[in-house]
């Protein structure tokens, strides 16, 4: 194909257009026996009986930005999903919106970045489908993805929300806020350069490491849109317990301080695309840490808090010099101050 | 990160707050009148440090939530012609109008555009020469200079289908209200960015007629633990005057340059407040000579009438005499998701830092 070649409303047809997109790049760079034999769903053998299914559509403006592109992060965010449920994340759809006119060239990039990050996962996307809509009906190209993971024996699914208990520790595997702010740093909109890349990563590896230090693990979730401190918030919601976040330790990169400061911005509600938050008993707290910092992806890794008796329902970040205030859910999108 | 974590530094922190305990006798309400303040004294949990008798309360500093509904009205209907383009800051999207906002007019298909600064909303009208470009102008001294230099540049590159609405308004005649209708506070935290440009001058009449100290203050925990010190010093010795705490950025005599452009676009008139009324001399209207580029001239469209609702207490909220726990709305129908009141709504209004932040200070 050309760089020239422009996405057509005749590429979703289903047509030979579709065909030849369909063979030409994805066939080329989705390479699994059960997506190439082309049928209408893969056939596929999974190990072991207990699995973990998910889902989620990727909308990401601008679609590259420093760090990833909307490939990258609709593989990483479906691969996440599965790790942090405790499962082995195996395989994964991709489905396509695009909008007429987009360049095929692009499209073969995105395209690349997802087998690329697929492979690195040892995850395998096995069926898909494309469609095109008319300009303006969508922006450029929206994606889709489910994944599918198992369970293995020795690593059974976490014992989840209801099994926290305080006195428990609260660790975050890295600093907070890359994603957001490199994101808004690649929107024209604002003038920052600011050198800072996007934090998006597989986290399925790093999270077997931990899981192989500990058995004491009993949550865990990416922190993505809303940050560290929707989290935060919407797990004790409803909850017997409360949390106590130290804020000094919560590692957060001088770029990301500095741009949020400018913008007004509170870094625990920037989004992540590669940060986990754990919940484990506290005898654990140290392995868990160390496993953690033993892995590139989270070597900035830090014990953040606990889970506490007082203020059931609330989290609250404690500040070195001794005041305190609440953590609650992002309301809304944050928004830029006036003055 | 350099010239912020100074002014985060715990022993100093520490040691401020225990002269404070060490020195404060009498009871003090202390109001700050500016957003940032609002947002900062939450963000720290400054109250949690401070002894029972010292309180922080929070007054119509916020130009979102001291804006009358009528002009969101006004920006609606604007946004609802075929070839307008609203630019505005982010804060104002959310603000309910009579019957929409301007979120829910762009998820209509309405074209508005949050900008930073009103030189991308020039910008997009030099991209856009058939459209017409609004400007929603609003906040205090701080951002009208602002708008007045985008008017005169706009006027230099021949800009004429760029327009404002103007809500800017002037800071001393709401703090002088608030004290002439009787709202029971002390002194008063002074607007750190709008003294940038006014300078201090402009609040002497504050210890002169009301015997009241106005300390001009910064952002950072210890600016603002320091201001509250210096408050009450001058509280104890019953010696009232106006200080500047702050003086790393603000001067006595303010920023000239940007007063005159302000001069040169602006003059005053009689403007409404919420919670405060109409207060004389108050606002910011476009002169004459800039009519080309005064929204409110240059368009004439109907607007709907405007509809408040009369359970909100934004008005009692915002002059300190209620606290956003007061209101049987607070919370339930008015949440910063679904706000009602114009102080749900803003980052730096006081119902929201309070929704945000202390929504259990009673526990």
């Amino acid at each position: 194909m050309t760089k020239e070649q422009k996405i057509m409303l005749g590429h979703g047809s289903g047509g030979k257009l579709s065909h030849e997109l369909i063979s030409s790049l994805f066939l080329r760079h989705f390479q699994h026996p059960a997506l190439t034999a082309m049928t209408d769903s893969a056939v596929l053998n999974l190990p072991e009986a207990q699995l973990a299914f998910t889902t989620d559509s990727y909308v990401v403006d601008p679609l590259f930005f420093p760090g990833g592109n909307i490939g990258r992060i609709a593989v990483a965010g479906t691969v996440n999903d599965l790790a942090v449920s405790g499962a082995k994340p195996m395989f994964i759809s991709a489905a396509f919106i695009i909008e007429e006119g987009f360049p095929i060239a692009t499209l073969e990039q995105i395209v690349t970045e997802m087998a690329n990050e697929a492979r690195h996962a040892g995850v395998s996307i096995v069926t898909g489908d494309t469609k095109v809509v008319g300009t303006g009906k969508c922006d450029k190209v929206f994606i889709n993805t489910a994944g599918l993971g198992s369970f293995h024996v020795e690593f059974p699914p976490f014992p989840g929300q209801e099994s926290v208990k305080p006195g428990d520790v609260i660790l975050i595997s890295g600093t907070i806020g890359d994603h957001g702010m490199a994101v808004l740093s690649a929107r024209n909109e604002l003038p920052v350069q600011s050198g800072l890349e996007s934090d998006c990563a597989c986290l399925n590896e790093l999270i077997l490491e931990v899981r192989k230090a500990s058995s004491r693990i009993k949550f865990m979730r990416d922190a993505t849109r809303g940050g560290l401190g929707t989290i935060l918030a919407e797990l004790c919601e409803k909850s017997k317990f409360g949390i106590e976040i130290q804020y000094e330790t919560i590692p957060v990169r001088e770029t990301v301080r500095g741009m949020c400061e400018l913008l007004g911005f509170d870094p625990l509600y920037v989004a992540n695309e590669g940060k986990v938050v754990i919940v484990a008993e506290s005898s654990d707290a140290q392995r868990i840490l160390l496993a953690l910092q033993n892995h590139p992806l989270g070597k900035d890794a830090a014990i953040i808090g606990k889970v506490v008796e007082q203020h059931p329902g609330f989290c609250w970040l404690k500040t070195e010099y001794g005041s305190s205030r609440i953590v609650d859910m992002l309301a809304g999108e944050q928004l830029p101050r006036i003055c | 990160m350099q010239y912020i974590d100074e002014f985060r530094d715990r022993e100093k922190i520490i040691s401020l707050v225990n002269r404070i305990r060490f020195e404060s006798r009498k009871p003090m309400r202390i109001m700050e009148v500016c957003g940032g303040h609002t947002m900062a004294i939450h963000r720290f949990g400054i109250p949690s440090l401070l002894p029972g008798h010292i309180q922080l309360i929070s007054g119509p500093g916020c130009p979102v939530c001291v804006t009358d509904r009528r002009f969101i009205d006004h920006a609606i209907a604007f946004s609802r012609q075929p070839d307008v383009i609203i630019t505005t800051y982010g804060d104002l999207i959310k603000v309910p109008g009579s019957s929409s906002s301007l979120e829910r007019e762009k998820a209509a298909r309405a074209d508005i555009r949050i900008v930073y600064s009103i030189l991308d909303a020039l910008t997009i009208a030099k991209k856009n020469r058939r459209k017409k470009i609004v400007f929603l102008g609003i906040g205090f001294e701080t951002t009208a200079p602002g708008t007045a230099a985008g008017i005169i540049k706009a006027q230099m590159a021949g800009l004429f289908n760029f327009y404002v609405l103007s809500a800017h308004k002037v800071m001393p005649p709401a703090m002088s209200a608030i004290i002439q209708q009787g709202v029971p506070i002390n002194g008063y935290l002074g607007p750190g960015h709008v003294s940038t440009i006014t300078g201090s001058a402009m609040y002497e009449f504050i210890p002169d007629k009301y015997n009241m100290g106005v300390v001009i203050s910064g952002f950072e925990p210890l600016d603002i633990l320091q201001s509250i010190y210096m408050l009450v010093r001058q509280h104890e010795a019953n010696q009232p005057k106006v200080e500047i705490q702050y003086s790393r950025v603000v001067r006595p005599e303010g920023n000239s340059q940007a007063l005159e452009l302000m001069n040169e676009v602006f003059e005053l008139r009689d403007d409404w407040w919420r919670g405060l009324g109409v207060l004389p001399q108050s606002g910011l209207a476009i002169q004459q000579k800039y009519a080309d580029f005064d929204a409110e001239k240059q368009f004439n469209i109907e607007i709907e009438p405007t509809r408040e609702d009369k359970a909100c207490i934004c008005g009692d909220v915002l002059k300190g005499i209620a606290s956003p726990a007061d209101c049987r709305l607070f919370g339930k129908a008015c949440t910063p998701t679904d706000p009602v009141g114009a102080c749900m709504v803003s980052n730096e209004g006081a119902c929201a830092a309070f929704f945000r932040y202390r929504k259990t200070a009673a526990e």
